[in-house]
C-alpha cells in the first residue's frame, strides 16, 4: 500500500470511462462517488453520470434493481461523462446483462464471479452462464471472486458473513483504485471518517478496500496499472460539485448578494430533495427551510415569505410544477419575486423519477392559465447551477416576478470539478424596498411602475404608511385597486408582457461559436446538453467540418441577438431531450427552419449520436 | 420597523377606503365591524398587521381593512400566511377563510397550519354553503341539503369544524356567531392574543343562499336554550333559568341534562387548558349540528411553542454555534485541491 505512483510501471492513459454496476443495495453510488472524489483530488478533469432505479430496494438480483455510476476521468479538459464505458465493473449477472451493451468492444470487464450462481443467472434472465458460454469473447474479462475474498479479508473483524459481504463494493473500489493508480490515503481517511460511528463496518470496509487494492497488485491477472495524469486545469482552488449542491449554494450566495434572507419551502420530490437537504444545514446563514405539506403549500409559503420581504424559493420537479401553477400565476399578478426551481425528470405523470429529461420547457413557458409570462433561466453544467441560481434571483427581485429555473436530473446528480469563485467578486443584486409613499397626495400606489424596468414597488409589511392589499383579481394600473374594466385589463396584460419582454435588454447576448464565421450548420442548445454539443462540434471540426454552435441559458425572454444569429445559418439543429420544445419556440418566434434532434430515453445525449446527427445535416 | 409606542386609533383608521360589496344583510358585515372595532384595542400597529384570505365571499375581507393584506387563491391562505408568519414572526397575521375555502379545497393547508402551530389567527366564516359560486352545498352543509348541485339532496356527511381543528392538534379552538358582536370581539381578542395557531369558527348567515341556517339556535327565542356558553373554570350550564347543563354519560360522551336531575356538582367543569383535547372534543360533539344545544366560546387554549419561533430559534442557535455564515468557506467545505 505504500507505493507511490512514480515507483510503479504504469501505462499512461489520456482518459478512461468506468462504470460501476451492481444491485441497488450494493453501494454502487457510494463506490462511484468515492472513486470520483479521489480522482478529483488527484487532479483529473472528470464528469459523472449516476443512473439508479426509482425503487429504493427493487428485488435483489433483478434487472430492475441495477444501479450504475459512470465516471469519466481525463488528463485534459472534458465535457461529458463519456459515451460508453471502456471498463465495466459488474457485481452480479443482472448488472452485467443490463449494462454490457454499452461497453466498448475490447473493453475491460471485471465481474464478481461469486455472484454468478444459478439463482442469480436465472433472475437476470440468463439461460447459460455468460462467463463460460463464450458470449464475452469480445472483452477482456477478469473474473474475481469478490464476495469470498471479502469474507476472508474481513474475518478479523468478527463480522457475521451476511454483514461482512456488504463490504464487497469496497473490495471492488480497491481493485479499480489499483488499476488506475488512485492515491489510497484519501480513501482510507474517508472510510475512517464516514464510518466512524460503527467500528465494525469501518474496519470491514477498510480491510475489504485494502484487500481489493492488494489483489490488483498481487494477483497478476490484470495488466499493469494505468495512469491518468492530472489535467492542466486553470490555476485555482477546486472542489468536486454536483448540480444540486451548486444550486443550493447559489441560493445562499444569492440571498447574500440580494441582501435578503432566504426562505425555502419545498415538498420532497426526486430528484430535487437534495437541495432542501443541503439548505436545511445552513441555518447560520439565516436560511429558513420549511418542509411543506404539499407542493402547493410549498410555493404558497415561499410567496408569503416574499410578500414579507424574504427571498421566497421553492424547489421541485415536473409534477410539482404542475401543482404550483396557480400560485405562480398569483405571483405574476401580484408582481412579487419568487423563484421556482424545476429539476426536470422524465414525464409525463410520475414518468421516470430518477432519469433526466428536458421536457418542461413549454410547461415553464406556457403552463399557466391566462397571459402569464415569466422569465426562464436554465443551467448548463453542474457548477453552472450556482450562477444560474444567482441570475434567476437577480431577475426575480429586480423585476418583481416569479422566475422558473430549469435544471435536470443529469445536472442535479452529476458532478464536475469546479474552480471556486472568489465570492467577493460576485455582483450586488440587491434592490431597495419601498419606504415612502409615492403618490402625489402622500398615498401609496402599489402599481406605480419604474419607467425603466416596469417593476412595481416592493413594500413589505412593517413599513408604516405603505399598507396596501394585493390579490389575484385584476387590478387597476397604478393604484392597484380591483378593476374589471375591459381596457384596463388589456392594458395590464400588455404591461405584464412588456415587463418580461424588456428583460431582454438586461441579459447577455447569446455567444456564437463559429471560428471561421462561415459554417453552414448552427447547433443551438439549452440547458444540460452543452457539454455534449460542444464535444460533438469539436470532433466534427477536427475532421474538417464547419459547424457553429450557440447555447442558451435565458429561455424567456431570449437574448436580443438570437434572431440575427439564427438567420445567419441556412441549417439549424436543436438537440433536446424532448420532442422539440426549444425548436418550436424559435420557429414560432423567428420563422427559421430549426430542426429537432430529439432523445427521450431518460439519458443524456452521447457525443457520437450528436456527431452523427450534425454530420447528417451537413451532408443533407 | 423600529418599535415605537402604538398610536391611539379608532375603527375608522382600520377601515380601508374600498366600498364593501357583500349582499345587503350578509352576516359578513357584522364580523367585519367586530374586527374593525376590536383592532384599536389590541395594542398593535396597522403596518404590522396582515390579513390573508383565500377565495369566496368572506375572502374579500382584506380589501376592507386598512392594513397590509392579500386576497390569494382558493384554499391556499393558510399556506401563504404560514410562509409570511414564519418569515416574519414580528407580524400579526390573520387568515380569513370560509367553509368551502378552508375545509374543502384548502383542507390540507388548514390542518397542517394548525398541526404546526403557526402563529396565525384563523377566522373561518361558516355559512354552510358556497355563496360566491351561487349556492352549491359545502363540506359543512347538513346531509340532504338541496342545492343546485344536489337537487335530490346531498348524501355526504359534513365536517364539524371545531372537531376537525381539535383533531388537527390546534392549540386554540373557539366558536362564535355573527349575531353577537361582543362575543365575537372577545373571542377574536383571545384568538389574537394566543401565540400559535388560533382557530375560530364563526357561524355566519348567508341570507341569499342559505338564509336562516342557524335559526334553530340563533333566532332570538331559541338562543337561551340552545347556546351553551363555555366559561373556563365554570360548570357548563345554560338555559333561560340556567336549568340545563352538560355532563359526561357512562360512555364518556357529553350530554345535556336538567341540572335539577343531576345536581350542580355533577356538571362538567370547563377547562380550556387541559393538555388532552379529549374533553374539548366531547364538547364539540354535543350538538350534531346547529339545531340543538351548541357550545359557544373557547374550547381549547394551551401553550405550545409556535412553529415560526421554533424555526427562528434554530437559526439563532446555529448562528451561536457556528458563527455567521461564511460563503467562501461554504464553497470550500467539501474536499478541495489547488491547481
Ligand atoms: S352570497 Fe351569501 S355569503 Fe356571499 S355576500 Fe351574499 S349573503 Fe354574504
Amino acid at each position: 500500500m505504500s507505493d507511490t505512483i512514480e515507483e510503479r510501471s504504469t501505462n499512461k492513459l489520456e482518459q478512461v470511462v468506468i462504470r460501476f454496476a451492481g444491485d441497488s443495495g450494493d453501494g454502487m453510488q457510494l463506490t462511484g462517488d468515492r472513486f470520483t472524489e479521489s480522482s478529483a483530488m488527484f487532479g483529473n478533469d472528470l464528469a459523472t453520470l449516476p443512473n439508479f432505479p426509482a425503487e429504493i430496494r427493487a428485488p435483489a438480483g433483478t434487472l430492475a434493481g441495477v444501479s450504475a455510476f459512470q465516471v469519466h476521468i481525463s488528463d485534459h479538459d472534458i465535457l461529458t461523462p463519456g459515451d460508453a464505458p471502456s471498463v465495466l465493473i459488474a457485481m452480479n449477472p443482472a448488472a452485467l446483462r443490463s449494462e454490457l451493451h454499452d461497453l466498448t468492444a475490447g473493453g475491460t470487464l471485471i465481474v464478481n464471479s461469486d455472484a454468478f450462481d444459478e439463482r442469480n443467472l436465472a433472475k437476470a434472465g440468463y439461460s447459460t452462464n455468460p462467463l463460460t458460454d463464450g458470449s464475452l469473447s469480445d472483452y477482456s474479462v477478469y473474473e474475481v471472486p469478490m464476495t469470498s475474498i471479502t469474507l476472508e479479508a474481513t474475518k478479523p473483524t468478527g463480522a457475521r458473513p451476511r454483514d461482512a459481504e456488504r463490504s464487497k463494493n469496497f473490495f471492488a473500489l480497491g481493485i479499480v483504485s489499483w488499476m488506475y493508480t488512485r492515491p489510497v490515503e484519501d480513501t482510507v481517511a474517508w472510510i475512517e471518517q464516514r464510518f466512524a460511528k460503527n467500528a465494525l463496518v469501518r474496519d470491514a470496509n477498510l480491510l475489504a478496500f485494502k484487500a481489493g487494492f492488494n489483489f490488483g497488485e498481487t494477483a497478476e491477472i490484470f495488466p499493469p496499472a494505468y495512469r491518468v495524469l492530472p489535467a492542466p486545469l486553470t490555476k485555482g482552488n477546486y472542489t468536486n460539485i454536483s448540480g444540486n449542491t451548486a444550486l443550493a449554494w447559489g441560493l445562499v450566495a444569492a440571498g447574500q448578494l440580494a441582501k435578503l434572507p432566504v426562505f425555502l419551502a419545498s415538498y420532497p420530490i426526486t430528484p430535487a430533495s437534495d437541495i432542501l437537504h443541503e439548505l436545511s444545514k445552513h441555518k447560520n446563514f439565516g436560511v429558513r427551510t420549511m418542509q411543506a405539506e404539499d407542493e402547493i403549500a410549498a410555493v404558497g409559503a415561499a410567496l408569503g415569505a416574499s410578500f414579507g420581504g424574504h427571498l421566497g424559493v421553492t424547489t421541485t420537479s415536473g409534477p410539482g410544477v404542475d401543482l404550483k401553477s396557480e400560485t405562480i400565476g398569483l405571483a405574476i399578478s401580484m408582481e412579487l419575486p419568487l423563484l421556482v426551481i424545476d429539476i426536470q425528470r422524465g414525464g409525463p405523470s410520475t414518468g421516470l423519477p430518477t432519469k433526466t429529461e428536458q421536457a418542461d420547457l413549454l410547461l415553464a413557458m406556457y403552463g399557466r392559465h391566462g397571459e402569464s409570462p415569466l422569465p426562464i433561466v436554465a443551467s448548463k453544467t453542474p457548477s453552472d447551477c450556482f450562477f444560474a441560481a444567482i441570475e434567476a434571483v437577480r431577475l426575480a427581485v429586480k423585476y418583481r416576478t416569479p422566475v422558473i429555473l430549469l435544471s435536470d436530473g443529469y445536472l442535479g446528480n452529476g458532478t464536475e470539478p469546479w474552480r471556486m469563485p472568489d465570492v467577493s467578486q460576485l455582483p450586488d443584486i440587491s434592490v431597495p424596498f419601498a419606504s415612502e409613499p409615492n403618490g402625489a397626495e402622500g398615498e401609496f400606489l402599489p402599481y406605480l411602475r419604474d419607467p425603466e424596468t416596469l417593476a412595481r414597488p416592493w413594500a413589505v409589511p412593517g413599513t408604516p404608511g405603505l399598507e396596501h392589499r394585493l390579490g389575484g383579481i385584476e387590478k387597476e394600473d397604478v393604484s392597484g385597486n380591483i378593476n374589471y374594466e375591459p381596457a384596463n385589463h388589456e392594458h395590464m396584460v400588455q404591461l405584464r408582457a412588456a415587463k418580461i419582454a424588456g428583460i431582454a435588454r438586461d441579459i447577455p447576448l447569446v455567444e456564437l461559436d463559429d471560428p471561421d464565421g462561415d459554417a453552414e450548420v448552427l447547433v443551438l442548445g439549452w440547458g444540460s446538453t452543452e457539454g455534449t454539443i460542444i464535444a460533438a462540434v469539436r470532433r466534427l471540426r477536427e475532421s474538417g467540418c464547419k459547424v457553429a454552435q450557440a447555447h442558451l441559458t435565458h429561455l424567456n425572454p431570449f437574448p436580443s441577438n438570437l434572431g440575427d444569429v439564427l438567420r445567419r445559418y441556412p441549417k439549424i439543429l436543436v438537440p433536446e431531450m424532448n420532442l422539440g420544445q426549444l425548436s418550436r419556440l424559435v420557429r414560432a418566434e423567428y420563422l427559421v427552419d430549426a430542426k429537432t434532434y430529439s432523445k427521450v430515453q431518460g439519458l443524456p445525449f452521447r457525443i457520437d449520436e450528436l456527431e452523427a446527427a450534425i454530420g447528417a445535416l451537413l451532408d443533407d | 420597523m423600529t418599535d415605537t409606542a402604538v398610536p391611539l386609533t379608532t375603527k375608522k383608521d382600520w377601515s380601508s377606503d374600498q366600498e364593501v360589496r357583500w349582499c345587503p344583510g350578509c352576516g359578513d358585515y357584522s364580523i367585519l365591524t367586530a374586527v374593525q372595532m376590536l383592532m384599536p384595542d389590541l395594542g398593535v400597529k396597522r403596518e404590522n398587521t396582515v390579513f390573508v384570505s383565500g377565495i369566496g365571499c368572506s375572502s374579500r375581507f382584506p380589501y376592507y381593512m386598512n392594513t397590509y393584506g392579500m386576497h390569494s387563491i382558493h384554499g391556499r391562505a393558510p399556506a401563504i400566511a404560514s410562509g409570511l408568519a414564519v418569515a416574519r414572526p414580528d407580524l400579526d397575521v390573520w387568515v380569513i377563510t370560509g367553509d368551502g375555502d378552508g375545509l374543502s379545497i384548502g383542507g390540507n393547508h388548514l390542518i397542517h397550519a394548525l398541526r404546526r402551530n403557526v402563529n396565525l389567527t384563523i377566522l373561518l366564516f361558516n355559512n354552510q354553503i358556497y355563496g360566491l359560486t351561487k349556492g352549491q352545498y359545502s363540506p359543512t352543509s347538513e346531509v340532504g341539503k338541496i342545492t343546485k348541485s344536489t337537487p335530490f339532496g346531498s348524501v355526504d356527511r359534513p365536517f364539524n369544524p371545531v372537531s376537525l381543528a381539535l383533531g388537527a392538534e390546534a392549540t386554540f379552538v373557539a366558536r362564535t356567531h355573527d349575531l353577537d358582536r361582543k362575543h365575537m370581539m372577545e373571542t377574536f381578542r383571545r384568538a389574537h392574543d394566543h401565540r400559535g395557531g388560533a382557530f375560530v369558527e364563526i357561524y355566519q348567515n348567508c341570507n341569499v343562499f342559505n338564509d336562516g341556517a342557524f335559526d334553530p339556535i340563533l333566532a332570538r327565542d331559541n338562543r337561551s336554550d340552545n347556546l351553551v356558553p363555555l366559561v373556563h373554570g365554570q360548570p357548563v350550564r345554560f338555559g333561560k333559568e340556567d336549568q340545563l347543563g352538560v355532563t359526561l354519560d357512562d360512555q364518556g360522551r357529553a350530554q345535556v341534562v336538567q341540572v335539577a336531575d343531576v345536581g350542580e356538582d355533577a356538571l362538567l367543569v370547563h377547562d380550556e387548558t387541559r393538555d388532552d383535547p379529549g374533553l374539548a372534543f366531547q364538547l364539540s360533539r354535543l350538538a350534531r349540528g346547529p339545531f340543538e344545544p351548541t357550545p359557544m366560546g373557547v374550547f381549547r387554549a394551551v401553550e405550545r411553542p409556535d412553529y415560526g419561533t421554533a424555526i427562528g430559534d434554530q437559526l439563532v442557535a446555529s448562528h451561536a454555534r457556528q458563527g455567521p455564515g461564511d460563503l467562501q468557506a461554504l464553497l470550500a467545505s467539501g474536499s478541495t485541491w489547488t491547481v
